[in-house]
C-alpha cells in the first residue's frame, strides 16, 4: 500500500478518520445534550453515547492499525506508536465515562455537557499522539487542557472543584505560555515546526548547539514536565487531583498523562534524537527527581485522592526512565506501562467513586478500614490496583512486567542507565509502603462501629472495576502478545527516523 | 530588525513570568499569562520575516486559542468568586496536604 501523501486532502481526511469520528461525534453530541432540557436521565443517555462514540474511534483506530497505513511527511504521523497510544487514551475515557455515570448519580450531579467535554478533550489527546508538527502539538494540548479546566470544576455546587479548576487553570496556561516560548525559539532556530524537519537540521552542530535552540528545547521540556507533572513542576498536582470530581481525577492521572508522553517521546525519538548529551542530561535529573519526590511525597498523605495523584506523579518519574532510554525499545516500554498505569489508577479512582456516599470532601483513608468486612469484592480489587502499581509479581499482575520492561528498556540502551534504574527500584520499594498501606487498612484494621456499609454500585461501577482486574491479572499472566504488539509497532514507527539521523552527518562530515 | 524585537518579546516574557510568580489575584495573575503568550507572538511575527509564513500562522492559532482560554478563564474565576467571594488565591485553602 502506498503511503498517505497528506497534501492530498481527502487522504489527509482518510490520515485522521478516527480523529475525525472522535471530533464529528464529539460535536454532533454537544447540539444533541443541550437541545433537550436538562435531566438525570437526559444526561445518562449523553453518557451511553459518548460511549459509543468512543467505541466507533476505537474501532477507527484498530481498522487503520490492522491495515498498516504509513504518510509521506507531514503535520500528522501515521504509525503504529499513534494507534498504541490512541488505543490506551480511548481506554482511559471510556473507563472514565463509565465511572462518571455512576459519580453524577451519587452527587446528583446533571451535567450532560461533561460527557461531551470528555470527549472533546480525548480528542485533543489523540490530536497530540499523532502530532508530527509542533504546530498541531500545542492545539492538540490546548483543546485538551483547556476541556479539563472545564470538567474539573465542573461540580458548581463545590467550593473545592472551584478552588482545584482555578489553581490548574492559572499553572496550565503558565506552563502552555512556556511551551510556546520553547516552539517559538525552536521554530527560530531551525526554522521549521515539522518534527522530522526539525530532527534533520538538529544533526549540524551550527544547529543543535545554537543558544536559541538550547533555551528553546529546555522550555520545552519545562512546559512538557508541567503536562506531565514531572517534580519539580508537579506542584499543582495534588491540589487539583484531589479537588476534582474523582472520575476526572483519574482522567487527568491517566489519559492526560498518555497523551503528553506520546507527544514528548515523539519529540525525543524524532526531532531532538539521541544526539543531544544537554537534553538527555536533563530528562535524567528530571526523571530521578521525579520518582524520589513524588514516592516519597506519598508516604505521608492520609487522603486516598491526595496519595493516588502523588502516586501518579512517581509513576510519571518511572516513565521517564524510559523516555531517557530514547530508544524505540523505550517507547514501546512506556506504551506497556501505561497501559497497566491506566487500568490500575482508573480503578482504584473507581473504587474511591464506590466508597463515596454522596459527600464533596478529602477520600480519607479512614473510609477504607475493614473494607473486607463489608465489601469484601472491592476490598480485593483496590487490593489488585495497588499491588499492581507497586508492580508486585503475580497479584500485582501486568504491573510487575510494566516495570520490568521500563527496567529492560533503560539497561539495554546505547548508553545504560544503570544509575536511574537503581533509583527506580529503590523507589519502588519507598512505594511499598504507601501501596500495601492501603491494603494492610483494608484488610487488618477493624471496621469502626457504626460506620455504615458503602452504598451498592451501579452495574457500570461494577463492569469497569472487575474489567480492569482481570485485564491486569490476564495481561500479566499472558504479557508477551501485547509486548510483542507495542515493540513491533514502535520499532516500524522510528526505525525510518534513525538512519536517515545517522546518515546526515555521514554526508556532512567529508 | 529581529534581534531587538526578539530581545524586546524576551523581556515582556519575563515581565509576564515575574507577574505570575509574586503577584496573588487571580485576574492579575491570568493577565500576565496573558502578556507571555502576546511576548511568544511577537517572536512568532520576527522570526516569520526569517523562515516565512509559518510563524504567522502560528500567531493565529495562538489568538485563538487565547481567546477560548479567556472565556474557559473568566468563567472559572466567576466560579471561585462566588465560593469565596474573593479571587485572591491566599484566601483559598480549602485544598491543603
Amino acid at each position: 500500500m502506498l503511503p498517505f501523501d497528506l497534501a492530498i486532502p481527502s487522504q489527509l481526511m482518510q490520515a485522521y478518520l478516527p480523529d475525525i469520528v472522535l471530533m464529528g461525534g464529539g460535536m454532533l453530541l454537544l447540539l444533541w445534550a443541550v437541545w433537550r432540557p436538562e435531566s438525570e436521565a437526559h444526561s445518562r443517555s449523553v453518557a451511553f453515547l459518548a460511549l459509543g462514540v468512543c467505541a466507533a474511534a476505537l474501532a477507527a483506530v484498530i481498522w487503520s492499525w490492522r491495515m498498516a497505513f504509513t504518510a509521506t511527511n507531514g503535520p500528522v504521523a501515521v504509525d503504529g506508536f499513534r494507534w498504541a497510544s490512541d488505543v490506551v487514551i480511548l481506554l482511559g475515557t471510556m473507563m472514565t465515562l463509565a465511572i462518571a455515570v455512576d459519580f453524577n448519580a451519587r452527587m446528583k450531579l446533571v451535567a450532560a455537557e461533561s460527557h461531551v467535554l470528555t470527549l472533546l478533550a480525548a480528542s485533543g489527546m489523540m490530536l497530540l499522539s499523532g502530532a508530527r508538527d509542533l504546530m498541531l502539538m500545542f492545539l492538540g494540548i490546548e483543546l485538551m487542557s483547556v476541556s479539563v479546566y472545564v470538567l474539573t470544576g465542573i461540580d458548581r455546587r463545590s467550593g473545592r472543584g472551584a478552588e482545584a479548576s482555578l489553581k490548574y487553570f492559572l499553572l496550565g496556561c503558565f506552563s502552555s505560555a512556556f511551551l510556546l516560548y520553547g516552539i517559538a525559539l525552536v521554530y527560530g532556530a531551525t526554522g521549521s515546526t515539522n518534527l522530522i524537519t526539525i530532527g534533520e537540521r538538529f544533526t549540524t552542530p551550527a544547529v543543535s548547539e545554537q543558544p536559541m535552540m538550547l533555551v528553546g528545547l529546555a522550555l520545552l521540556l519545562v512546559g512538557f514536565a508541567f503536562k506531565v507533572a514531572a517534580a519539580p513542576f508537579h506542584m499543582w498536582t495534588p491540589d487539583v487531583y484531589d479537588g476534582a470530581p474523582a472520575p476526572y481525577s483519574g482522567f487527568m492521572a491517566c489519559a492526560v498523562k498518555t497523551a503528553s508522553f506520546a507527544a514528548l517521546l515523539r519529540v525525543c525519538l524524532e526531532a531532538v534524537g539521541p544526539g543531544s548529551e544537554k537534553w538527555h542530561l536533563a530528562l535524567w535529573w528530571l526523571a530521578a527527581a521525579t520518582m524520589v519526590v513524588g514516592n516519597l511525597f506519598a508516604l505521608q498523605q492520609r487522603n486516598v485522592k491526595r496519595m493516588l495523584s502523588y502516586s501518579s506523579i512517581a509513576h510519571a518519574g518511572f516513565l521517564l526512565v524510559a523516555v531517557t532510554a530514547q530508544t524505540p525499545e523505550g517507547a514501546a516500554a512506556v506504551v506497556f506501562y501505561l497501559v497497566a498505569y491506566t487500568l490500575a489508577t482508573l480503578g482504584a479512582f473507581a473504587v474511591v467513586v464506590a466508597l463515596n456516599e454522596g459527600k464533596d470532601g478529602p477520600a480519607d483513608i479512614g473510609d477504607y478500614a475493614g473494607l473486607w468486612t463489608v465489601r469484601p469484592g472491592l476490598a480485593m480489587a483496590m487490593a489488585v490496583f495497588m499491588l499492581a502499581l507497586l508492580g508486585f509479581p503475580l497479584v500485582g499482575g501486568m504491573g510487575f512486567f510494566a516495570k520490568w520492561y521500563v527496567l529492560q528498556a533503560a539497561l539495554k540502551a546505547p548508553a545504560p542507565q544503570t544509575k536511574l534504574s537503581i533509583i527506580l527500584v529503590l523507589a519502588t520499594v519507598v512505594s511499598a509502603g504507601f501501596y500495601l498501606y492501603v491494603v494492610m487498612v483494608m484488610f487488618m484494621r477493624p471496621r469502626p462501629e457504626g460506620a455504615a456499609a458503602p452504598p451498592p454500585s451501579s452495574p457500570m461501577l461494577r463492569f469497569v472495576i472487575a474489567t480492569s482486574v482481570a485485564l491486569i491479572l490476564v495481561l500479566g499472566l499472558y504479557p508477551s502478545p501485547a509486548v510483542r504488539l507495542a515493540q513491533h509497532s514502535t520499532a516500524r514507527s522510528f526505525a525510518p527516523a534513525a538512519p536517515k539521523a545517522a546518515a546526515v552527518p555521514a554526508a556532512a562530515s567529508p | 530588525m529581529i534581534g531587538p524585537a526578539l530581545f524586546f518579546s524576551a523581556c515582556l516574557f519575563a515581565i509576564g513570568v515575574m507577574g505570575v510568580l509574586t503577584r496573588r489575584n487571580a485576574l492579575i495573575l491570568f493577565m500576565c499569562v496573558e502578556l507571555m503568550l502576546n511576548a511568544v507572538n511577537l517572536s512568532f511575527v520576527a522570526l516569520s520575516k526569517l523562515h516565512g509564513v509559518g510563524g504567522q500562522v502560528f500567531v493565529i492559532f495562538v489568538m485563538t486559542v487565547a481567546a477560548a482560554e479567556a472565556a474557559v478563564g473568566l468563567a472559572i474565576v466567576i466560579a471561585v468568586f462566588r465560593h469565596f467571594r474573593t479571587v485572591d488565591l491566599g484566601a483559598l485553602r480549602l485544598l491543603r496536604g
